[in-house]
């Protein structure tokens, strides 16, 4: 067969190509129509949660509602002083103990760690379970040996911190191995090649090429953490406490707690004032988001 | 390391440089380093031991006084009960764990995959960029503002007020459904990786074959991202049925072995929450009663979890 003849056949085939037929076209637009539901309905959810808690919970801000302590009397008089200043301390310890913990993990896990040995796949498969274990059972894992057990602590501010650390360390350690495989290995060989030790490598070139991812993970996990009811539930953290905590040692409340011990009141007036403490909750939530994309977008290293 | 490496470069052929030197300051150092970052990466190791050792050896305390049997099979919990009355049959628990979370993945499943699908194979970049945040958002969302939405809006004003269901304030469709939408993200983010991890080139033999854009995502995308589409479905699953403040709120906190939604149920997490909050003395039977059901709990998402993980790492292997 020759070039031509090739060219006519096809010609005449293509007229034998079948049109798609108009129920394939009808398939996919019923299709795309479903995808545009599903995603309406992710944002209506979003939009209808965000409209319920602020219109009933707006009303209640004030500054008194920020300085005041919870009341267990009188609505009016109740405030979130203690639950603010509580959830920012276990932020700030919870911060202190997994940001080492889980920034040396990663290092070790992506910088150290020969993945074929038994030794290092096994706390990899551990670090995977550990971010899917239920947040309750780290309050049981809290209430049964800091709160009570080997550390007995009792239920303070410390034992809250560390359960909160452990719940999010998982998600810390994944976060900055992504961001240290973002270095690329030509940095590392470069530093290796000009006489650096592996450690010179690491804390010169690679942690200052992945700080910005790693402080991105952070934020998002210390915002996880201070979003968490259950596990201090499980701890005892104290209910509508009319003082801030003193030192670790002492008794804490968290804004979790406050809201939830204020769904919980038959009083509507309670019930609002819940409202107006996930408000800020949410305040807190978004200011700690944008930092973390202001971050993100600032610093992020393009190689 | 400059000297040896030069006299071996400029030595003759065939001679053997010792490499090995003794300890300096820097390799000692060095050594010391690569110990320290060992011993915070076996910490997550000694996380996990503890959280068995604390469930087991408290649930051990439990079966010594409630049978295995009894407490696996029995279908009355009421260990706050005296004498005759008390009864450990954690089958309602299940129950109510296992049907809130059909009522939520009934919800988050297509929804989820349908995103999934949209973002993947559909979205232009520009939508694409608005479409993600505002999932990621609804992830970050805490559980207990969830609860709170279920409790004040859903229930009363959607379900009751709107749709004239007629169900409790506290009750398994409205958890349930909510729950739902608190899954979604996770299912929507997962199957999406998975489905991005599709290889172009096959998206292209089907074009080329004349298939049109459904028939490419539904019948190669789709199945190509199966083992990644499942896994994200399991862990879906595992967060509904680890999910606490949602269903202690907007659930209630009766034991249910019923089929009735509009009634009240209890799950397994939502019950220790509730539990530990009480003044519960340490060793007393109901702060055992924790622990037995925590290891329950325990048990069924690290189950699942194990599952997923081995999947995920399936489809890694295939497409990278």
């Amino acid at each position: 067969m020759t070039g031509a003849q090739i060219a006519a056949a096809a010609r005449n085939q293509r007229t034998a190509i079948p049109q798609r037929s108009s129920g394939e076209a009808t398939r996919s637009a019923g299709f795309v129509l479903l995808m545009y539901t599903a995603v309406g309905v992710a944002f209506l959810g979003l939009g209808a949660i965000i409209w319920d808690f602020a219109s009933d919970g707006v009303p209640v801000l004030s500054w008194d509602f920020l300085t005041s302590f919870p009341s267990r009397v009188i609505p009016a008089n109740s405030g979130i002083e203690s639950a603010i200043v509580g959830t920012l301390y276990l932020m700030a310890i919870c911060a202190v103990l997994v940001i080492p913990l889980g920034v040396m993990t990663a290092i070790y896990l992506e910088e150290y760690a020969d993945s074929e040995r038994w030794f290092n796949r096994t706390i990899e498969v551990n670090i995977q379970n550990l971010a899917g274990v239920p947040s309750v059972v780290y309050g049981i894992l809290g209430l049964a040996f800091i709160v009570r057990g080997p550390l007995s602590m009792g239920p303070v501010l410390l034992a809250g911190g560390i359960t909160l650390a452990l719940l999010v360390l998982p998600v810390v350690i994944i976060v900055s191995r992504e961001a240290i495989r973002a270095v690329p290995p030509s940095i590392r060989e470069g530093s290796l090649a000009l006489g650096a030790t592996q450690w010179q490598t690491i804390w010169k070139q690679v942690l200052p090429g992945s700080i910005a991812g790693i402080a991105t993970g952070v934020i998002l996990a210390l915002s996880r953490a201070i979003g968490e009811t259950a596990p201090l539930l499980v701890v005892g953290a104290g209910v509508s406490l009319r003082f801030n905590p003193e030192s670790i040692d002492s008794a804490f409340t968290a804004l979790p707690i406050q809201i939830f011990a204020w769904t919980q009141d038959p009083n509507q007036e309670f019930v609002a004032r819940a409202a107006g403490a996930i408000c800020v909750l949410m305040i807190i939530l978004l200011l700690m988001n944008s930092i973390a994309i202001w971050l993100r977008n600032r610093y992020e290293q393009k190689w | 390391m400059a000297e040896p490496r030069l006299a071996a470069a400029s030595g003759a052929q065939g001679v053997r440089v010792n490499l090995n030197r003794t300890p300096t300051a820097r390799s000692r150092f060095e050594t010391g380093v690569k110990i320290a970052l060992m011993a915070a990466a076996a910490l997550s190791v000694l996380t996990t031991l503890l959280i068995v050792g604390s469930l087991l050896f408290e649930s051990i305390e439990f079966f010594g006084e409630v049978p295995i049997g009894d407490f696996l099979f029995g279908t009355k919990w009421t260990p706050q009960f005296a004498g005759a009355q008390q009864s450990f049959g954690v089958l309602p628990l299940i129950w109510g764990t296992i049907y809130l979370s059909i009522i939520g993945l009934i919800v988050a499943i297509p929804l989820g995959l349908l995103s999934a699908i949209y973002l993947s194979e559909y979205a232009p970049n520009r939508v694409r960029k608005v479409v993600k945040p505002v999932l990621e958002l609804l992830a970050g969302v805490p559980t207990i503002v969830f609860g709170y939405f279920a409790l004040t809006f859903f229930s009363p004003t959607v379900l009751n007020d709107l749709l004239g269901i007629g169900v409790g304030v506290f009750n398994g469709l409205g958890a349930g459904i909510i729950m739902g939408l608190l899954v979604l993200p996770t299912i929507a983010s997962v199957a999406e990786d998975a489905m991005s991890a599709v290889p172009y080139s096959l998206r292209e033999g089907a074009f080329g074959l004349g298939a049109s854009k459904l028939q490419v995502s539904l019948r190669i995308v789709f199945p190509a991202a199966l083992s990644g589409i499942v896994a994200a479905l399991i862990l879906g699953a595992s967060r509904a049925i680890g999910e606490t403040v949602l269903v202690l709120i907007a659930g209630g906190q009766t034991p249910n072995l019923g089929l009735d939604p509009r009634e009240s149920f209890q799950t397994m997490a939502a019950y220790i929450a509730a539990q530990a909050r009480g003044d519960i003395p340490a060793g007393s039977i109901e702060y055992l009663t924790i622990f037995a059901v925590g290891f329950t709990l325990f048990f069924l998402t690290l189950l699942l979890n194990i599952v997923s993980i081995r999947l995920v790492r399936k489809y890694r292997q295939v497409y990278e």
